[in-house]
């Protein structure tokens, strides 16, 4: 943390230096985002192209806004949360700068996912963040072994008792909820009828405790639990499903009844950010279809780019419509924005989960 | 007759199989209530029959007995034999009551049997109030005395020393010697005590053993050992001695005649060893059996007597003595005398002319195979 | 002016370390008391009170995390503390030369990569077709595959395996400044091993055992990779607590709050531990 802000002094020495040295301005891009949506491939096209130099940090949702919490948004010039994840912490915390929506070449997005994105991170009439990645996640299945498994709630079936495995953090919480037929969506904006739906919730996962080989944390560790058959029903995101499809044909990423729960990253400006100039160029240069495309082959997911699937990759795209038939797509639960003060019941939950015997 | 406290029967040991034994077939006995030392250089094997006795050590051959017992098959914890470590080895995590008391708790004493016992010996060693305090809060002295004091209140048949005043200075040291000697006499136990220091051993001991090699070489009284050497070794060792090499010229009787290598012509005697002209022998003479005098008339009765120059002195209060450098000799002879009390000769300097004379028969010789 | 000059010296020498204390360990400490102390009562708004020691004290999972996470460290310490002191004592009184070096270096062996690998090791040999429970079906000991993971045990596995080093060295140290001849002395005034044991050794180890037990407790108290790796769907950890209060639920306040009762629980025990043994922090770490 004391590094920090050093670090920042250091920068804006050195930016300073380059600026008075070179009018048109090249930059240090510091990202921060998620493994797979910088892939070394784009970075190398951007600083050729742009002459600015790209810095990359890998995190995850809560890492970025407790980073960026640290050193009240400083740090990095360009970071990538979910959706969701954007208008609460800046109530809170007032950790990122509203977007200038003049210097993003808006039709290179796919409308409709530009608008909705653009509607839930508006915090004061201002909009701070553009979508970039978009997925879902919901059942990674040994469909020749856990063929019955069709929604969250099968997870806790006697066939495939000791088998199962999920996460517990608010994902799972949200996708039971649907599957036991309940919208904590809807309930969002009431905190009492929030706190009644997780109660059930509660019950449910504590009475499906016995059923769980054990919690995933990471990535690898669940890849590693199905890979080894020692799982063979679990809640996962669909690239994960697809990447094990690969080693094993009868494992694949299935959109549960209920629905799969979509998710958005975006690319939101870091409120003490130094280098606007590069980080809008940054994403107007990946939001580019081929670009996008590269992206898409590393970290397995969907962009918000108009026309990149043109040039995604066959095996991708096949896997994805065997996922998802139209109307499983239709059924795709979009997470709407978290209100700050959310994950305090939400917390209690998983804490009493997991202490349950 | 009872059975001695303490017997050795060719005692051996072997730490390896094809080196030397530490301990070569060593037998002796040590009668009750008697200082027994053992006395010898540094690696003669003495700690290994020490270490043997108490137990730590298992022997390659021959017998150990306690009052007549064999007690090969006894643990060290079981043989009633106690020993006073080179460094104490007091319990540093207990106090010096609970040091004393601490072999008397392992055999089940009632605590207040503990507490009188432990008083009593404390009384005894002259030590009646320091039962609470801590170890490394004594002097070297007590230290030594509680010691003693932690075996003996278990009333040990056999004592074993090793070399316990070896850690103390000089002046405490001579103090202890007196002061163990008497606390031997006090309680009547049966010590077995080990040094390289024979003035220890000598003036402590009712018997003493020589060791050399990992055997003994004599035992015997510490006059014995001192007026009666039987091997080289122990002249050599025990002692200050003039030494000389050479040939055996002429036998008569109990005296003999021997051309050193240096090129004096000595008398010896014998003392009944088989000796005859052409061997090579060694003669010992100490230096207080060599007189001194002005000129020869003095030395009458003399079987040796050799003019000299003084070539040092070594004045040391009453243990003063001269070197002296015999004529007709090599320069690196030089003969050590002792200077009689009387301070008759108080007055001699270096470079003076001094006769000197011995009799025969305190020049011992030994052939000189045997010193090899 | 040598006085002077004397002093001066020894502020300089003493000054990193003062630095690095102040700057890494005391103004942080304070900050984050600071945040501890801090109630949030609306959308950024906080004001001062000690309501997150409230939260703490109301809720019976933290005190049962909490509880349970001090007893299983008294529990992995204690257990260390019976393999190592044998490990200790042969290493410091029986081996020689270099079985002695070897020895020491083979405890030394598993901290030369780093925790989370090590932890991954014990994955792999635990795991339900991982290397034991192969073993075992192999054996014809077990019908079917066996899970050894995601349970206390395996915890405690980690947990004794990852903190055995700091047993051994102390008690190594402490035991090879126990003179031989004091344990021969005490087989020679009767003593049988279990006593010698008891009322010699063990007397003379205890600076190095309370010391070792120390560094242990604290390192498994503050453990988060092995509880949270190794004890799957039951592992409660206080460590873990902390660390979804600041990451998970944005919750500084409560974190900073939860590791002010760490540090407090720990100095405690500690303290607790000194007293019951009669050591002093001084004997102990000098």
């Amino acid at each position: 943390m004391t590094t920090a802000p050093k670090h920042l002094k250091l920068t804006v020495a050195a930016t300073a230096l380059l600026a008075l040295a070179q009018p048109a301005a090249a930059d240090t891009l510091r990202l921060l985002t998620w493994g797979g949506y910088a892939p070394e491939g784009v970075i190398e096209m951007f600083e050729a192209e742009t002459g600015h130099t790209v810095e990359v940090t890998l995190s995850n949702n809560e890492e970025m806004i407790a980073k960026l919490r640290a050193t009240g948004g400083g740090g990095f010039d360009l970071a990538q949360p979910s959706q969701d994840r954007i208008a609460g912490p800046q109530e809170e915390f007032g950790i990122y700068k509203p977007m200038d929506l003049s210097r993003i070449d808006a039709a290179q997005f796919i409308p409709s996912m530009l608008e909705a994105t653009k509607d839930n991170t508006t915090v004061g009439g201002e909009v701070y963040g553009v979508p970039h990645v978009w997925g879902t996640s919901g059942l990674v299945l040994d469909t020749a072994k856990a063929g019955m498994v069709a929604d969250y709630t099968d997870l806790c079936a006697p066939e495939v008792a000791g088998q199962v495995s999920y996460r517990l953090r608010r994902p799972t919480l949200i996708g039971f909820a649907f599957a036991m037929g309940m919208d904590p969506f809807a309930a969002y904006g009431d905190e009492a009828a929030y706190a009644e739906i997780l109660e059930q919730v509660e019950s449910k996962l504590i009475e499906c405790k016995p059923n769980v080989k054990t919690y995933w944390g990471g990535g690898d560790e669940l890849m590693n639990l199905v890979r080894s058959g020692e799982v063979v029903a679990a809640m996962a995101w669909d690239t994960g499903g697809w990447k094990l499809n690969e080693d094993n044909p009868d494992v694949t990423f299935v959109a549960p009844a209920s629905g799969a729960l979509g998710w958005v990253d975006t690319f939101v400006l870091p409120a003490k950010g130094q280098a606007d100039d590069a980080a809008y160029a940054w994403i107007n240069f990946v939001m580019q279809p081929e670009v996008a495309a590269m992206i898409t082959e590393v970290a397995g997911n969907f962009t918000a780019s108009k026309g990149a699937d043109e040039f995604a990759p066959d095996a991708l795209k096949a896997k994805y419509q065997a996922s998802f038939t139209p109307e499983a797509l239709d059924n795709i639960k979009w997470y709407p924005p978290v209100p700050a003060g959310l994950e305090a019941i939400e917390g209690g939950v998983l804490d009493r989960v997991k202490a349950a015997n | 007759m009872t059975a001695p406290d303490l017997e050795c029967r060719a005692l051996t040991k072997r730490f390896a199989p094809d080196a030397p034994p530490a301990v070569d077939g060593v037998g002796f006995s040590v009668p009750s209530g008697s200082f027994f030392s053992i006395l010898g250089p540094s690696g003669c094997g003495k700690t290994t029959i020490m270490r043997m006795v108490a137990g730590f050590l298992e022997p390659s051959g021959g017998d150990i007995l306690i009052r007549g017992r064999s007690v090969l098959s006894v643990p060290p914890n079981k043989r009633p034999v106690n020993m006073v470590f080179q460094h104490l080895a007091l319990f540093p995590m207990m106090n010096v009551a609970e040091n004393i008391g601490y072999g008397l708790r392992r055999r089940g004493t009632s605590k207040p049997e503990i507490a009188r016992k432990v008083g009593d010996v404390l009384e005894r060693i002259g030590l009646p109030e320091i039962g609470t305090r801590r170890v490394d809060e004594l002097s070297g002295g007590q230290k030594q005395r509680v010691a003693i004091a932690r075996c003996m209140v278990l009333d040990p048949d056999v004592l074993l020393l090793d070399e316990p005043l070896g850690a103390l200075d000089l002046k405490l040291r001579e103090h202890m010697k007196v002061e163990l000697k008497a606390l031997q006499a006090a309680f009547g136990t049966t010590f077995v005590y080990i040094t390289h220091d024979q003035s220890e051993a000598l003036v402590m001991s009712d018997a003493v053993a020589v060791m050399n090699r990992g055997r003994f070489e004599q035992i015997g009284s510490a006059q014995d050992l001192y007026y009666r050497p039987q091997t080289p070794f122990v002249a050599g060792f025990v002692g200050d001695s003039n030494r000389w090499r050479g040939r055996v010229t002429r036998v008569d009787g109990e005296s003999l005649e021997l051309q050193t290598d240096g090129g004096l012509t000595l008398r010896a005697a014998r003392n009944g060893r088989a000796i005859a002209a052409g061997d090579r022998a060694e003669v010992f003479v100490r230096p207080e059996a060599i007189h001194p005098a002005r000129d020869a008339a003095a030395l009458e009765g003399c079987a040796n007597m050799l003019r000299g120059e003084v070539s040092t002195l070594l004045f040391n209060g009453a243990a003063s003595r001269v070197r002296v450098r015999p004529e007709g000799a090599g320069a690196d002879t030089e003969i050590e005398v002792a200077l009689p009390q009387s301070g008759a000769f108080a007055g001699l300097a270096r470079g003076d002319d001094v006769w000197i004379g011995w009799t025969d028969a305190q020049a011992g010789a030994f052939a000189a195979a045997a010193a090899e | 002016m040598t006085g002077t000059s004397a002093r001066l010296g020894f502020v300089l020498l003493l000054a990193p370390a003062a630095l690095w204390l102040t700057l890494l360990i005391v103004i942080p400490h304070i900050d984050l008391f600071l945040v501890s102390l801090r109630e949030r009562i609306g959308v950024g708004q906080y004001t001062t009170s000690f309501a997150n020691y409230g939260t703490f004290l109301d809720e019976p999972l933290y005190l049962m995390t909490f509880a349970r996470t001090a007893i299983m460290s008294v529990l992995a310490t204690a257990l260390t503390l019976l393999i190592g002191f044998p490990v200790a004592y042969y290493i410091a009184k029986l081996a020689r030369g270099r079985t002695r070096s070897v020895l020491f270096l083979l405890c030394l062996v598993p901290f030369w990569v780093s925790e989370l690998v090590r932890t991954f090791g014990w994955m792999i040999l635990l795991r339900e077709t991982g290397l034991v429970s192969s073993l075992l079906q192999w054996a014809g000991l077990a019908a079917g595959p066996v899970e050894l993971l995601y349970n206390d045990a395996a915890i405690m596995v980690g947990l004794v395996y990852t903190s055995m080093l700091f047993m051994v060295v102390p008690l190594i140290t402490t035991l090879d400044s126990l003179d031989d001849a004091v344990i021969e002395a005490g087989y020679d005034l009767g003593g049988s091993a279990p006593s010698i044991l008891r009322e010699i050794v063990i007397p003379h180890a205890m600076p190095g055992i309370v010391s070792g037990c120390i560094v242990v407790f604290m390192l498994s108290l503050g453990n988060y990779l092995t509880p949270i790796m190794l004890g799957g769907k039951d592992s409660l950890w206080f460590t873990e607590l902390i660390y979804s209060q600041f990451i998970l639920r944005f919750n500084w306040e409560l974190g900073a709050a939860f590791g002010f009762v760490l540090l407090l629980l720990s100095s405690v025990i500690v303290w607790g531990t000194l007293r019951l043994t009669g050591q002093t922090l001084r004997e102990t770490m000098g």
